[in-house]
């Protein structure tokens, strides 16, 4: 047999059926559904009279559109907002899948609450209508966004119509200086690939600083594959992973574990399997870093100046000059000399416990600047309660954060967390598009240990001066 | 869904790289429920100031452009979110093919779910078509998914490749789910051999 790629053997274990132009349907695990792309799938099920063919393989989680402020039990003020997340509630139920109403402390993020929860697994396929979906490949799950047609076609058929794509490695060697964290490295990877680099392939990232990352910083690091234009993402599943995995409420028990386990672990690339595309980046060349522009493809270390638009080739020279230009810089200037008015520490890309720890750590007993406005908002309410009961929740508000609870948040701001025009923010998410945290609101993108330093000074600020 | 054969109209020019779901269509048109009527909002930032008059200088604001059927785009058209809201809202705004040298994955395949027809050429040839665009409402150009053919309005004829399964499904406003469903033996089959393979699953 020839070797296969770690994305070959979960594609191959997944096939239902497959077209002679090559057409598969790809036999799909998990099914996660948030509030935003799932309404006119439902929709459509109910229309033509069809059932959710496997309940029991979908999940589904309110998370975009939530409140995050404490006062939440007081519902939804928006209006459309309150139909999208009343719409969920009534779909989970009437068509009988799993559900974690906002009440629920187990509600959170939809990428946060399927690992916590061990519905992503292993080996696994895994969709949701939503692009971070690529997060859960940290687990060495072949997982994807999809849109909502698509949706309705998995709710219905419990498959997806794909072809393959083609196999792309990104090796990270060596290990990380101090202050770089696995949100440097998906960032320093989009540099180096652009943010189109990886449309039409799946990336199984490898090498030493990928696997000395938790699976938090794994998770982190798979998140951002969709933002380098991945399909998917995938690291391939360790002692970590089954230790992570373990004992989670869905995970398999006894037995079946054991079973499961043996499968795991045959879930690697084989030598000498065929990669179509090969990047590789040194550990220690990887600075911490920030994005200046409004693609993420706009990142450059945190001691780098604003750049010119004359250095850029082709269509790029117009959008970078309108990217300097939509974020009020100037070509030239120092990024440490950029200052911010908003701190938002959060969502499915750095919302976990230890990115929540990494932040404390660098305020611990410190205040942040004076009139910025800082949140952090937890992944879920299980990463709310174990940072409360950590002494992590103290830390922050101590130190001026809000506190607040779980949900997608400022992440995209479609509840009322959102920037003003003109306002800047330091931000853990993973989009810093125009108007993407509210109208022409300016986001720069940043681990949470550098989004903590920034939050002190008032600018962006290079982590290895403050730990 | 509605067939896609031929194409015979307006193609509007947005050379800008790496235009993305949001500028496409901003989250606060996210939170309806319904598929329809969010052409409206179509490049919503881009088109209108925040007391809702239109911008004058952006292309589909401008008299030559109002009738947009063809789309020809910068490179990376339609990156980020998975919003299917954003092909939605071309298609509403009746935007029926998009041209570019490269799309996001998720948008791609999102056209076709809903009767786009998203074209990927070489980049000499999305210049041409760009050139073509910019003489406004007297360039009709023709898209023609039988024969793969683009042709301009100085009757230039540029050919394009496109997946046959979903240039079969386009051609005949094929729904999926239904086409899916046929197939329901094998999805049967699969799912009993996996289940006694991978049972925690
Ligand atoms: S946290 Fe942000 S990126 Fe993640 S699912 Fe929510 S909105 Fe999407």
């Amino acid at each position: 047999m020839s070797p296969k790629t770690l994305y070959d053997k979960i594609w191959d274990a997944h096939v239902a059926h497959e077209a002679d132009d090559g057409t598969c349907l790809l036999y799909i695990d998990r099914h996660l559904v948030h509030e935003v792309t799932s309404p006119q799938a439902f929709e459509g099920l109910r229309m033509a009279g069809r059932k959710v063919r496997a309940p029991e393989k979908t999940i589904a989680v309110p998370d975009h559109n939530v409140p995050t402020t404490l006062d939440r039990e007081k519902g939804i003020e928006n209006e459309e907002s309150r139909i999208q997340v009343d719409a969920l509630d009534k779909n989970a139920k009437e068509f009988g899948v799993h559900y974690y109403p906002v009440s629920d402390i187990r509600q959170g993020i939809v990428h946060i609450v399927g690992p916590e929860q061990g519905w992503t697994l292993p080996g696994m396929t895994v969709v949701c209508g939503d692009s971070h979906t690529a997060t859960h490949g940290a687990f060495g799950a072949l997982a994807h966004g999809i849109g909502t047609s698509e949706v309705e076609h998995v709710l219905a058929t419990q498959t997806l119509i794909q072809k393959k794509s083609k196999n792309m490695k990104v090796e990270v060697t060596g290990k990380l200086n101090a202050g770089v964290t696995a949100k440097d490295i998906t960032l320093a990877v989009i540099g180096e690939t652009g943010t189109a680099g990886g449309t039409g392939y799946v990336i199984e990232y490898c090498g030493e600083a990928i696997r000395d990352l938790s699976m938090e910083g794994r998770m982190t690091v798979c998140n951002m594959a969709i933002e380098g234009g991945a399909r998917a993402g995938l690291i391939a599943p360790d002692e970590k992973t089954f230790e992570y995995c373990k004992g989670r409420p869905h995970a398999p028990k006894g037995a079946e574990w054991e079973q499961a386990l043996e499968y795991w672990k045959t879930l690697f690339t084989d030598e000498g399997a065929h990669f179509d595309k090969v990047i590789t980046l040194k550990g220690e060349d990887i600075q911490p870093v920030v994005t200046w522009g409004t693609s993420p493809e706009d990142v450059l270390p945190i001691t780098a100046t604003v750049p010119h638009p004359e250095d850029f080739e082709g269509g790029k020279v117009d959008a970078v000059k309108r990217a300097i230009d939509y974020m009020g810089l100037t070509a030239g200037q120092k990024l440490t000399d950029i200052e911010i008015d908003t701190v938002f520490i959060g969502s499915c890309t750095n919302g976990r416990i230890e990115d929540l720890r990494a932040a404390a750590a660098i305020l611990k007993g410190k205040k942040i600047k004076d009139g910025l406005r800082a949140m952090v908002v937890p992944g879920s309410g299980l990463v709310r309660a174990q940072a409360e009961e950590e002494g992590l929740a103290d830390i922050f508000k101590e130190a001026g954060f809000e506190w607040r609870l779980a949900g997608c948040s400022m992440c995209l701001a479609m509840n009322p967390d959102q920037l003003a025009p003109g306002e800047r923010c330091a931000a853990t998410s993973n989009r810093n598009f125009e108007g993407r945290q509210g109208y022409k609101g300016r986001t720069h993108l940043v681990s949470p240990g550098m989004a903590a330093a920034a939050a002190l000074t008032g600018h962006l600020t290079d982590v290895r001066e403050v730990i | 869904m509605d067939k896609f054969t031929t194409l015979t109209g307006i193609a509007a020019p947005m050379p800008l790289v790496n235009i993305d779901t949001d500028m496409i269509i901003p989250k606060n048109f996210l939170k309806t429920i319904k598929r329809s009527g969010l052409g409206a909002n179509l490049f919503d930032e881009m088109r209108f100031d925040r007391e809702g008059n239109e911008i004058a200088d952006f292309v589909l604001n401008q008299p030559q452009y109002r009738e947009t059927q063809i789309l020809i785009a910068g490179d990376n058209f339609g990156c980020g979110s998975s919003r299917e809201h954003a092909p939605w809202a071309i298609a509403d705004f009746g935007i029926k093919c998009i041209v570019s040298t490269s799309f996001a994955d998720i948008f791609f395949n999102n056209c076709f779910k809903n009767g786009i027809l998203p074209i990927v050429l070489p980049k000499e040839q999305v210049e041409l078509l760009m050139k073509d665009a910019e003489k406004g409402a007297n360039a009709r150009m023709t898209v023609d998914l039988e024969t793969q053919e683009i042709t301009t309005s100085d009757g230039e004829v540029i050919t394009f490749d496109v997946d046959s399964h979903r240039k079969h499904c386009l051609l005949n406003g094929l729904d999926d789910i239904g086409q899916t469903m046929e197939k329901a033996a094998a999805i049967d089959s699969f799912e009993a051999t996996a289940s006694a393979v991978r049972p925690w699953v």
